[in-house]
């Protein structure tokens, strides 16, 4: 055996009074780490597989199994530290691009928890959800900034095409492919269920759920995967993906061999046939490019869908929000750069984009700014992890929230961070039958459908807190939010006061 | 045969006028109004004049046929049906379609067939009589691209640079012996043999007919067949972190 450069990063202890040899973890694994000895009557670890993801730890009907970081460390310092050194090895020794999976976990600031809510005291007096009526739905498109009256003075009461939703929360873009089939069925019937929506992400729609259609988004990216006049047709929405948190300016590649038949029917593409979403879409190299693309599928479904245009909130996102709020979209959905990924470099994914709370602050202020706010309503995603950030980014100007690794968490996901593998033991990025079967719709779609339950009584609880009964009110609503611990120029571009003030 | 005289009109009505009708039906005085026949599955419409961006676009069934020139994105995402052009069409023309044929007189321009797709029975074809742009057959994964380099004036290659970036599937077979054209490392580039034309043959047949040229003529040229090496190019590329 040659050098072996990085340490495995986690340790496998097993309680060995407790363990049984029921070999569940061996069956479950499906990094091989565990596996059992006859000769010796003991299960053996290979360390060096595990990523984590605590699939045995869960199913160990012993509590036998735990997986802990190992404390062996390499002398590293401030600078170098243990990633630095580790990432140099990989690199030295195979000669390739660092690729990650999920979102960028490094410790920039999180603008959510500098935060706080405000609450009525004395004056403005709150409301109590459970007696009271409050109104967390919210429509979102492109809506009227006056009235108007045809020739005879009756109001004109033709809206542009709207999506429903019974709370400001759907549920981001995932492709078939990076997600599996039961992951896609979870999200599909959980949002019909909830009366929100799911969004099939640039794989396009698998035959088994155009029946969710009314309350699916469906993408069309730059590779156009899977999209033709019916899938469109069968969507609450059509979104245009210009690009993703996770790693904006890049493209989407889906290795072949996870091209396999059900995928490629769904993508439409060969079988064992890498898909390539390239980064730009090669006929938008403008605003007026973008408005050919919205017009184009504004025309092939007759006007009757909204337009979704999302990007990637990077350095002039402002100014790119203006330029699509022109463009004819009816929604911008904003990407932060924590939102996940089935891969991206990781580079890109670590260094690349802007925290989703600044670029929705400064979008919502220029579109108001510009008096162009109400031709277009703002989704923002990447990352919103609970519904306390639901309310501080309605608070901040946005109309709903995406959210999707809050979503797979709901689902099993142990955040591994190994979704690139498909070997995910949670049956939720992959796309082998044995591991998809672990994840059982009925029960993925029940977790989802309890968590946005339960996301919407504490929005009502922190909205009738403010003494708001409803969403509308809250939208833009800053003087409800103060800052903790920013400095001047964050509470700016943020558009609120601080903690005191 | 329904005919609507574009004249005045903006897309937006011109296109509803179109949705409006099941039968066949004629555009005169079309003047750059985009999107036409946008999704449409069964009419057949033929348009004089110079019909505007994205023509054809998610086309699914339909027979569109242009006497004068397209604009760019002819036949983005398509999916079914026949696009005849009598002329000369801009850039992106066939992105990302994966069924139907597109048959164009004259020349094509930047980034032609891009991305295009082929799928179980679903197989794009894409004729050029003309020349074309720089990025042919870029991201290509499956159909055939036929650039015919017909009419060729002085002596630019048939198609200019950097064809064939990123391409993963499909076939292109391009009249000439591409001896000035520089293609990308993971493709191969090999003289056209019998076995290879055979596979165009309908297409040019029909090419011939729709546009009057010589079929004996062009099936007698030599060719050059360009294919990727790999479905997979990219897979070293990445180590897991």
């Amino acid at each position: 055996m040659g050098i072996q450069w990085n340490y495995p990063e986690f340790e496998v202890v097993r309680n060995d009074s407790r363990c049984i040899r029921c070999q569940v973890c061996a069956r479950q694994c499906a990094n091989e780490v565990h596996r059992y000895e006859a000769e010796i009557d003991a299960m053996i670890s290979d360390e060096s597989r595990c990523v984590n993801c605590q699939r045995c730890v869960s199913l160990c009907p012993t509590r036998a199994l735990k997986i802990v970081k190992s404390d062996c460390r390499l002398r590293e310092n401030a600078n170098w530290n243990q990633d630095a050194i580790r990432e140099i090895y990989k690199q030295a020794e195979s000669g390739g691009v660092l690729l990650s999976s999920m979102g960028n976990p490094k410790p920039y600031p999180v603008y959510w928890d500098k935060i706080l809510m405000n609450a009525s005291q004395v004056t403005n007096p709150s409301i109590d959800p459970l007696r009271e009526p409050m109104e967390t739905r919210v429509s979102l498109g492109k809506k009227p900034s006056k009235v108007e009256r045809d020739e005879n003075g009756r109001l004109k009461c033709e809206l542009s095409p709207q999506i429903q939703l019974s709370m400001p929360v759907m549920f981001s873009a995932m492709s078939y492919g990076s997600i599996s089939y039961n992951a896609h069925l979870s999200l599909a019937r959980a949002a019909s269920e909830l009366g929100v929506c799911w969004n099939t992400g640039e794989g396009g729609l698998h035959q088994d759920f155009y029946q969710y259609g009314a309350h699916t988004i469906v993408q069309v990216a730059s590779g156009r995967f899977g999209v033709h006049k019916q899938y469109l047709e069968a969507g609450a929405a059509v979104e245009i993906k210009m690009g993703q948190g996770a790693k904006p300016g890049i493209g989407g590649h889906l290795p072949g061999a996870k091209v396999g038949p059900d995928v490629s029917r769904t993508r439409m593409i060969p079988e064992g046939s890498d898909a390539i979403s390239p980064a730009p879409h090669h006929d938008i190299y403008s605003i007026e490019d973008l408005r050919q693309l919205v017009y184009s599928l504004k025309e092939a479904t007759a006007y009757q869908k909204p337009v979704i245009v999302k990007v990637a909130a990077v350095h002039n996102i402002a100014a790119i929000a203006s330029g699509i709020a022109r463009s004819g979209a009816d929604i911008i959905a904003i990407d932060g750069f924590r939102g996940g990924t089935g891969a991206a470099p990781t580079r890109i994914r670590d260094s690349v984009g802007i925290p989703i709370e600044l670029a929705l602050a400064a979008v919502d202020r220029r579109l108001r700014d510009e008096g162009i706010r109400n031709n277009v309503s703002l989704v923002v995603g990447g990352s919103v992890r609970s519904s306390a950030d639901v309310v501080k980014a309605i608070a901040l100007g946005a109309d709903a929230c995406y959210i999707a690794t809050a979503a797979v968490l709901a689902l099993g996901c142990h955040l591994c961070r190994t979704c690139q593998s498909g070997k995910c033991n949670w049956g939720i990025a992959t796309q082998r039958p044995d591991l998809v079967k672990r994840l059982n719709p009925d029960i993925g779609s029940q977790r989802l459908i309890n968590l946005m339950t339960a996301w919407n009584h504490e929005i009502k609880e922190l909205m009738g807190g403010m003494g708001i009964n409803s969403i509308e009110a809250l939208r833009g609503n800053r003087l409800m939010l103060r800052g903790i611990g920013l400095n001047e120029k964050e509470l700016q571009i943020l558009g609120i006061s601080h903690a005191g003030e | 045969m329904t005919c609507i005289d574009a004249s005045g009109m903006d897309y937006a009505a011109l296109n509803a006028a179109i949705r409006a009708h099941d039968g066949d039906i004629i555009i005169q005085n079309c003047m750059g109004q985009r999107f036409i026949g946008a999704g449409a599955q069964n009419h057949t419409i033929q348009i004089y004049g110079i019909p505007g961006n994205a023509l054809g676009a998610y086309l699914d069934g339909a027979t569109v046929e242009v006497f004068g020139n397209a604009q760019d994105a002819v036949g983005d995402t398509m999916n079914a049906g026949r696009i005849v052009i009598r002329g000369d069409i801009g850039d992106t023309a066939g992105y990302a379609m994966r069924g139907g044929r597109i048959y164009v007189h004259g020349n094509a321009g930047y980034r032609t067939g891009i991305h295009m797709k082929a799928y179980q029975d679903k197989l794009p074809v894409l004729v050029i009589g003309g020349r074309t742009g720089s990025f042919l057959g870029e991201y290509q994964a499956g159909g055939v691209i036929v650039v015919l380099g017909l009419d060729a004036v002085g002596e630019r290659p048939i198609v200019s640079n950097f064809p064939c970036n990123g391409i993963h599937g499909g076939k292109l077979f391009l009249r000439s012996d591409c001896a000035e054209i520089a293609f990308p490392e993971q493709v191969t580039a090999r003289p056209a043999t019998p076995e290879d034309m055979a596979e165009i043959e309908e297409y040019l047949r029909e090419f011939c007919a729709l546009l009057d040229f010589d079929f004996d003529m062009l099936y007698a040229s030599r060719y050059t067949v360009v294919t990727p090496d790999s479905q997979n190019p990219y897979q070293q590329m990445y180590v897991a972190n």
